[in-house]
């Protein structure tokens, strides 16, 4: 059974066809990474997998872990196990970010020792994201993921706007909650990433990268194949392909 | 006397400046009476539960002292220490001469017609003093009770905390189960002489149809802090308020928080000023005002008037229906340089992405509302009783629930 499997996903957002017939598996144990231009519909896929009210799927199914997700709400879909790290999240005036691990954390384990693990306690009493650093949001983000521990982890743009000296911990975050540390065939986590610079390459063997373009996966294969083509061509290539 | 009487007299049709105005002649002026109880044996269960939303506990264990007051009759008045006095207004007027000189000296008995009410029709009210240098730890709690529907209640408060002293008093102001209408207006007064500390905790529960004119002036002295919590949870017709703490000697502290829910019908009309007259004065007040439809104007007013002060206003709303509306309305007033002071206001509703946020957590729709109004309405409320801290998480699961 896959972790996750997409079949013909059209999707609108405001009354705007974003997604165009999406269709993908990722089987347990492998990370998938998604390339392509911004604007591309790269985001909606993410957070229409996460289940968000503005996107609103017209055809097509969603099976996490072979059960039909398509039309569960967003906590539903993070109960079973699914953990999304945005790209830009909310600022929530007045909610620490303590509240918020504590919630994700439940009775699984100490989001105080993991904050600690993380160099992140002082962190644990200011407001969620309010004037966090790029690479602060990150981290936070991460660590509301390895609080949730999902089987599926999906990360829109995990390197941007982080520094050099942030990039490294952020990629070890990943690895972790990827299960990198294991051998294949005992890993259990699969995830979705969403990169521009394939940065997160040199931190997890990923298994398949696909190009999106205009709402469509153009083209799947080896993501650092992939990732060298789209460096030395850019898009245009990936354009003249679709005509 | 014949002086404030007089204006007194020329004031009772005088509108207040903001808030409905209101005809007195639509409400009562018979109360019920109700007899002195000592030990609160007179109070039914029902009665109980219900004061117990407004803060007020019914006892005098754990507080400094108790005071309670129903329509026009004290039905309770008790000190549990010596450095602390508390009594009715009008039996501590008879007994000190000099009271009368402090009485309408921070609130003008001519500002409107419920000043003037307040004087000439005056019912009663509270007298609270803490000797110089005591520390009281436990809190002073008054009860101003409305108990006869279409009463109009007429309070004049004053406390006083001499030199060096400390003092919590919590006034929980409510309304008996069975009104339905009335009007509380409350004139109070209060001294921080030099390095005093006064926390002064108001809960208000009335009803749907009350309603209330609080008429607040507060002096403090050098060094002296005043600490002001407001809280409104629940429906009333109409409050119109605008407490003015004036910072008279240099190093004195005004701090004003409040936190109103305005619920379908209910119209709020708060402000809060300081007047910064002493050097090295500090004051923030916080407004924190949600709407569930009714209206919330929120006004704060800063004065500036000697250098190095400094002050901060912070006004936040945040509408969860369609109907409500917020106004915020903050002014800064410097007359001096050297000045410091600044405001910070924010008004709207909470967006999807922010709700959403939270279920991409695990969190379903209802608790994600409720996290963020709990971090909304999160406003450091020292000394709050546990009866209350309850039924602020009641009030948040409740605006939750109607989104």
């Amino acid at each position: 059974m896959e972790m996750l499997e997409i079949e013909d996903l059209w999707v609108d957002v405001n009354g705007r066809e974003v997604l165009k017939g999406i269709s993908l598996k990722i089987p347990r144990g492998e990370t998938h990474i998604l390339f392509g231009k911004n604007g591309s519909g790269k985001s909606t896929l993410l957070h229409t997998i996460m289940g968000f009210a503005r996107y609103r799927v017209k055809q097509g199914r969603i099976y996490f872990q072979g059960q039909d997700i398509t039309h569960l709400p967003t906590y539903e879909r993070a109960r079973l196990g699914i953990g999304l790290a945005f790209q830009r999240p909310p600022t929530l005036r007045g909610v620490k970010t303590a509240d918020i691990l504590r919630a994700c954390a439940g009775d699984r384990l100490s989001f105080q020792a993991l904050a600690a693990a993380y160099d992140f306690t002082e962190f644990l009493e200011r407001e969620i994201n309010y004037g966090f650093s790029g690479g602060e949001i990150k981290r936070s983000e991460l660590l509301q993921l390895l609080a949730q521990d999902p089987a599926l982890v999906l990360l829109d743009e995990p390197e941007s706007g982080v520094d050099m000296e942030n990039l490294q911990v952020v990629g070890e975050i990943i690895s972790k909650l990827l299960q990198k540390e294991r051998r294949r065939p005992h890993r259990e986590k699969s995830g979705l990433i969403i990169s521009h610079t394939g940065f997160i390459l040199d931190y997890i063997n990923a298994d398949t990268g696909y190009i999106m373009l205009e709402g469509r996966l153009l083209c799947s294969g080896n993501a650092r194949e992939i990732l060298e083509h789209i460096k030395k061509y850019g898009y245009v290539e990936c354009e003249k392909c679709v005509r | 006397m014949r002086e404030v009487r007089k204006r007194a007299e020329l004031s009772r049709d005088k509108q207040a400046p903001f808030g409905p105005d209101l005809d007195l002649r639509a409400f009562s002026r018979r109360g019920a009476t109700r007899s002195y109880d000592p030990d609160y044996r007179s109070f039914s269960p029902e009665e109980r539960q219900h004061l117990l939303k407004a803060g007020i506990e019914l006892t005098d264990q754990e507080h400094a002292g108790t005071f309670f007051l129903a329509d026009a009759s004290v039905v309770h008045c008790s000190v549990n220490r010596p450095e602390v006095e508390v009594k009715p207004i009008l039996t501590a007027l008879e007994e000190y001469d000099w009271l009368r000189e402090l009485l309408w000296s921070l609130v003008a008995v001519d500002s409107d017609k419920y000043t003037a009410q307040a004087e000439l029709a005056l019912d009663n009210g509270y007298f609270i003093r803490v000797r110089p240098g005591a520390q009281v730890r436990e809190p002073v709690e008054s009860a101003l009770y409305l108990h006869t529907d279409r009463f109009s209640q007429h309070l004049h408060n004053v406390v006083i905390v001499e030199p060096g002293a400390q003092l919590h008093v919590i006034t929980g102001c409510t309304a008996h189960p069975g009104v339905r209408s009335g009007l509380h207006i409350g004139v109070s007064e209060f001294f921080v002489r030099q390095g005093g500390q006064l926390t002064f905790t108001m809960i208000h529960n009335w009803a749907e149809d009350i309603h209330v004119r609080p008429r607040t002036g507060v002096l403090v002295e050098a060094d002296g802090r005043f600490i002001s919590n407001y809280l409104l949870f629940k429906p009333v017709k109409s409050v119109q308020t605008y407490p003015t703490v004036t910072l008279a000697g240099e190093g004195a502290v005004a701090r004003l928080h409040s936190i109103v829910i305005a619920h379908p019908g209910s119209k709020l009309d708060m402000g809060g000023r300081v007047i910064l007259q002493a050097p090295h004065s500090r004051a923030e007040i916080i407004a924190r005002s949600l709407t569930t439809g009714g209206t919330s104007i929120s006004r704060g007013h800063l004065v500036g008037l000697a250098p190095e002060i400094k002050a901060h206003l912070e006004c936040r709303g945040l509408i969860l229906s369609k109907e409500g509306v917020i106004h915020a309305i903050p002014e800064l007033e410097g007359h001096v340089a050297g000045v410091d002071m600044s405001h910070e206001a924010a008004v709207g509703r909470i967006a999807q992405e922010e709700i959403e946020y939270l279920m991409a957590r695990g969190l379903d729709e209802e608790e994600a509302v409720s996290t963020i109004v709990r971090g909304f309405l999160s406003v450091k409320i020292e000394g709050l009783p546990p009866a209350l801290e309850e039924e602020l998480e009641n009030a948040i699961r409740e605006t939750g629930k109607g989104m």
